[in-house]
């Protein structure tokens, strides 16, 4: 088992990387992020919520993991809709997922309080 | 791995690439190793480029790339916001956010500076040809330390027909299709795949990337 990476590698190498596998699964999260500044108010919260939802629902189908930030993400989303709870359900998740969120999703976390 | 069969690896590759005529050195990644950071903050870039949408267009792009590369990076949009919150309106003043105030706030081990130089089109003598250019470093926020920096320069290149009235046409059609913008912001994720992970002189692998353990030996 300890060899087990060298030996990825050394297949990735054999194969010359043509097949690339990413390490997680991406969704609208991009395009949210650009067209929110592009062309604010074009996609209402709501809309932004329901498309990473859904990319969510997709992700878990096929057994991938979501990226980092889509959680803090989609809780962001859930505070401009004033759905306190699943927006610290969703800080906690990103949490869990990755720990070094840990600071900033505690600091979301306790703004929370203040609404 | 043993070492000398490391070694003689690394030798065929080091031969390759001069064979290949790159003669550029391998980035010096000593500051890296000794603080190799597992997570990144990446700042709404800086952009000295005439098109005013050039920041969060080409921030749009950096996340993917740097995630896929082993990091963890924070939420670019909502960073964005909490800075905004912190009295600092502009990319100008979120660059010159003091290191312990990242850490205290965000909690993140490194900075990611970006500079967007170009970000849009030139326009030559048939077409107009979509360029975008930044620079970027990497700062340990603990040291203050640099740890990474890189360029990149990227064009889009595009294929004549042969025929003067072919192109003039398809050059008209292109633009009336593609808006200058899109087409520069369709090379900004690429243009971050190769500033992060070229060889030699892109990032080392972060935690959540299988390479990262052969990486840091």
């Amino acid at each position: 088992m300890k060899y087990a990476w060298i030996w990825l590698a050394a297949i990735a190498l054999l194969t010359g990387c043509a097949h690339q596998e990413t390490l997680y699964t991406w969704g609208h999260y991009e395009d949210q992020i650009y067209s929110s500044y592009a062309e604010p108010g074009k996609m209402s919260p709501e809309m932004q919520v329901e498309q990473l939802e859904q990319d969510y629902q997709i992700a878990r189908a096929t057994n991938k993991r979501m990226h980092p930030g889509f959680h803090a993400q989609l809780g962001y989303l859930y505070v401009q809709l004033g759905k306190l709870d699943q927006a610290r359900q969703e800080f906690a998740t990103e949490k869990a997922d990755f720990p070094e969120s840990a600071v900033l999703m505690d600091r979301l976390t306790a703004n929370l309080a203040k609404q | 791995m043993n070492t000398p069969k490391l070694i003689r690896q690394l030798g065929v590759s080091a031969a390759a690439l001069v064979l290949a005529g790159c003669a550029t050195k391998p980035y010096d990644y000593t500051n890296f190793r000794e603080h190799p950071p597992r997570s990144i903050l990446v700042l709404p870039p800086l952009n000295e480029s005439a098109a005013v949408e050039g920041t969060y267009s080409y921030l749009s792009t950096v996340t993917r790339p740097l995630a896929e590369r082993g990091y963890y990076v924070f939420p670019v949009a909502i960073v964005d916001q909490l800075l905004r919150e912190n009295g600092m309106p502009t990319p100008g003043e979120m660059h010159q956010v003091p290191l312990s105030k990242v850490a205290e706030i965000i909690g993140a081990d490194a900075v990611m500076y970006i500079t967007v130089k170009e970000y849009g089109t030139k326009y030559q003598v048939l077409s107009s040809v979509p360029t975008v250019s930044a620079v970027a470093k990497l700062v340990d926020t603990r040291t203050g330390i640099l740890l990474w920096d890189g360029k990149v320069v990227l064009v889009q290149k595009s294929n004549g027909s042969g025929s003067l009235l072919a192109d003039l046409i398809v050059a008209v059609v292109a633009q009336a299709v593609n808006t200058t913008s899109d087409q520069a912001h369709n090379l900004c994720g690429p243009a971050n795949v190769i500033l992060f992970t070229k060889k030699d002189q892109g990032l080392l692998y972060g935690p959540y990337h299988p390479a990262d353990a052969a990486s840091v030996q």
